[in-house]
């Protein structure tokens, strides 16, 4: 098996290698990080002081929509997609992808969904400006002209998450190395196999409602048109009922990503294995049925109220399982504190208060104080900044040394770590406090009440991105050089990823290893 | 391609296809189920305050026993600039008796308009039990420039309301569907054509007035 990657540009482009794959994945995720990121900084210098200095309204709407939608759709998915295809058939011993051809196509449609996207920008009215949860009537009667194009781009963009999905189904279910059975598979493989039916389950519905908005704006419709019969809060129900489970996609995989890292570094087994296993689909079971618990003030009946917290306040029990776990593998180990380890402990800590703050606003009455504040956006962007960035952050960390042969340089590694970790929370802890004070999501101007916040939260935001700036950094040094890394890498590392040599070859397990 | 390569494709086939079939079958869920379903829901317990349509009225008893306050209210949808106003507040009702009212009408503008009301009510679990035999909210109604309308709405509020309710309130939401409404304006602009013609008729040559009307 002399096959080794081609030569020049077209390696690229019609690459079924799912190492290859994985990396453009990743390499597009970061670029579209930066995008995301300089759109929160726009965002976060215009709110620095009360009035309005920097933008125009109109241009701070288009860009907390657009930061949303390019973190959610063009950061975080494309990451675990692209860790999914470096990682999956390596975890499992499987020589590529199940479905290779289609795993070039569901990458390269996505760089042609974001062109669509962002070319928004460049058109008469500007970019999508009516948030990234897109309400009906807001943008469909309301919107500008180029909402066309965004409803085409999610059309690409779930297209392109469903032929990934169904890529990595179909390579868990059908390469498995002889003998490694399912209870037998990685923590980071279950949950990407849960990810992945959520993906199926959701990202039609995604497809139906944008479908649905094209029709009432182009084709005379009126599924969300109150004149015509139909309804807005009927937007809201779909849109939710794709949106909840959404929100579980994006942080799943993270905690595969947790449960692999944390067990190398307290140099222990994972404490619970098949507990996490059906933990995980609890909560994917349970992300199907709390959709409403986003729109409580809506005008519910108070039985649908009770309902929906409740349901909610259920998810806390399969995921305060995971914590509990993961405490409990750190539990008396031997522990050193590289920095996967530390962008994990981070998590398991951050990602607890989104929790908790997730936990306040699931109880109906006291969300009537909450909805659209900024108490909300602490609250999600504590779940996934350390929860899903960190964990992408950890990961890459942690394979690094495994994709590019060379160990990345550790105290640049701390360094960012502690620079990203104090920007974080510098920038969203205050938020929960403004929030409270009653400062409401998406206003380019605000109450001088809420000034010091928002400065502070500024100054944090401006950190955490220089963090990111160091990021690239180390990722571009490592890879041009370095300490050269052992096929085992870690220590305490475990599993059949850290049995091929470092830098991993183009081509692994062409003959499926055996599994005891 | 030995017998084991063959059953992993096989395999692998099956897979896919499930998934894709599942997959077609959540986008249909979505856009075909969803909605009908939302609606019916609505309907069945009447939670977001939609009245229902045309009722058919029966003779039934009046409980003149009990007294039920209705009171009215008329909101403009974003832009629209017809006046809009109940021509009753409120209305005191026994359960199971015909009542009558009015919302009036008038375009203001100089183009011919059409409008749409959508009812919501509140208490929310009073929808079921107000029916409507005949209101200005079932069709579109248009309006010429500077025309004024007293738009009819005929209601019995059943006598099984809850005992609770002793004050409903029915609010209609008034939208602009002149854009998607060419037909009315058509037939509008045809109607005021034929009345100016007429008018013109009329003082050219007055005899004929009363025939011209009966070919009408």
């Amino acid at each position: 098996m002399a096959h080794g990657p081609a030569k020049g540009f077209t390696r690229w482009l019609f690459t079924t290698n799912h190492k290859d794959i994985g990396s453009m994945y990743l390499w597009f995720s970061f670029t579209m990080f930066f995008l995301g990121g300089i759109f929160a900084l726009v965002i976060r210098a215009e709110l620095f002081e009360p009035g309005l200095q920097i933008v125009k309204p109109e241009f701070f709407n288009q860009m907390t929509t657009m930061h949303g939608l390019i973190m959610v759709f063009g950061a975080v998915m494309p990451a675990f997609v692209g860790l999914a295809n470096w990682m999956i058939p390596m975890m499992i011993g499987a020589p590529d992808m199940a479905l290779p051809r289609m795993n070039n196509w569901s990458f390269w449609i996505l760089p042609f969904a974001f062109a669509l996207l962002t070319s928004t920008f460049f058109m008469a009215g500007g970019a999508p400006n009516f948030g990234w949860t897109f309400y009906a009537p807001l943008s469909t009667t309301y919107a500008p002209d180029t909402v066309t194009f965004f409803i085409f781009g999610v059309h690409i963009i779930g297209i392109s998450s469903i032929m990934g999905a169904i890529n990595i189904i179909a390579t868990i279910l059908n390469m498995r190395a002889p003998g490694m059975t399912l209870m037998k598979m990685p923590l980071f493989v279950w949950t990407w196999l849960i990810t992945a039916y959520l993906l199926i389950a959701v990202m039609p519905v995604l497809a139906g409602v944008v479908t649905m908005m094209l029709m009432d704006i182009h084709f005379g419709t009126s599924f969300f048109d109150a004149a015509g019969g139909g309804d807005p809060v009927l937007f809201q129900h779909i849109f939710w009922f794709f949106g909840h489970p959404e929100v579980y996609i994006m942080i799943l995989p993270a905690f595969g990503i947790v449960s692999a890292i944390i067990p190398t570094f307290a140099r222990k087994p994972l404490f619970g294995y098949s507990s996490m296993v059906y933990a995980t689909a609890s909560i994917a079971f349970l992300s199907f049925i709390v959709w409403a618990h986003h729109m409580f003030t809506v005008g519910m009946p108070l039985v649908a109220e009770a309902a929906f917290m409740y349901a909610t306040m259920l998810i806390a029990i399969p995921t305060g399982v995971k914590v509990f776990n993961w405490v409990t593998t750190m539990w008396k180990g031997s522990m050193t504190f590289e920095t996967p380890m530390l962008f994990s402990i981070a998590f398991v800590i951050l990602f607890t208060i989104g929790g908790f703050s997730g936990l306040m606003l699931a109880i109906a009455p006291a969300d009537f104080q909450y909805h659209d504040t900024y108490f909300v956006v602490a609250h999600f962007h504590y779940v996934l900044v350390p929860g899903a960035i960190f964990s992408i952050t950890a990961a890459v960390y942690y394979w690094l040394p495994k994709w590019c042969g060379n160990m990345y340089d550790e105290a640049l590694g701390k360094t960012h770590f502690w620079l990203a970790f104090a920007g974080l929370n510098i920038t969203f802890f205050p938020m929960h406090f403004s929030g409270l004070a009653g400062m409401p999501r998406r206003i380019p101007d605000y109450n001088p009440l809420w000034a010091d916040w928002n400065m502070i939260s500024s100054v944090g935001a401006f950190l955490f991105g220089a963090a990111q700036l160091l990021f690239l950094v180390i990722v571009i040094k490592t890879i041009m050089g370095g300490r050269k890394a052992t096929a085992r890498v870690w220590e305490g590392s475990h599993g059949l990823e850290w049995t091929v040599p470092s830098p991993a070859p183009y081509h692994t397990f062409t003959t499926p290893p055996e599994i005891k | 391609m030995n017998e084991n390569d063959n059953n992993e494709h096989k395999a692998l086939q099956k897979t896919v296809t499930k998934l894709v079939s599942l997959c077609v079958a959540m986008f249909v869920f979505a856009v075909w189920v969803m909605p009908p379903m939302y609606d019916l829901f609505c309907e069945v317990t009447g939670i977001n305050g939609k009245t229902a349509s045309q009722y058919q009225a029966m003779s039934a008893d009046v409980d003149t026993s009990r007294t039920v306050k209705v009171k009215f209210v008329a909101i403009n949808n974003s832009e629209m600039p017809w006046a809009f106003k109940p021509k009753d507040y409120t209305i005191e009702v026994h359960p199971g008796q015909a009542m009558t009212t009015h919302f009036i009408a008038h375009n203001p503008t100089s183009k011919i308009m059409v409008g749409q009301a959508v009812p919501s009510m509140v208490p929310s679990n009073a929808a079921n039990y107000f029916h409507k035999t005949e209101c200005f909210c079932f069709n579109r109604q248009t309006l010429a420039p500077g025309e004024r309308a007293e738009l009819g709405l005929r209601f019995i509020v059943d006598q099984d309301l809850p005992k609770r309710v002793g004050t409903i309130v029915l609010s209609y939401s008034l939208f602009d569907v002149t854009e998607q409404s060419p037909d009315e304006v058509e037939s509008k602009a045809q109607e005021i054509a034929n009345k100016s013609a007429q008018a013109s008729a009329n003082t050219v040559q007055n005899s004929r007035e009363i025939k011209t009307l009966e070919f009408m």
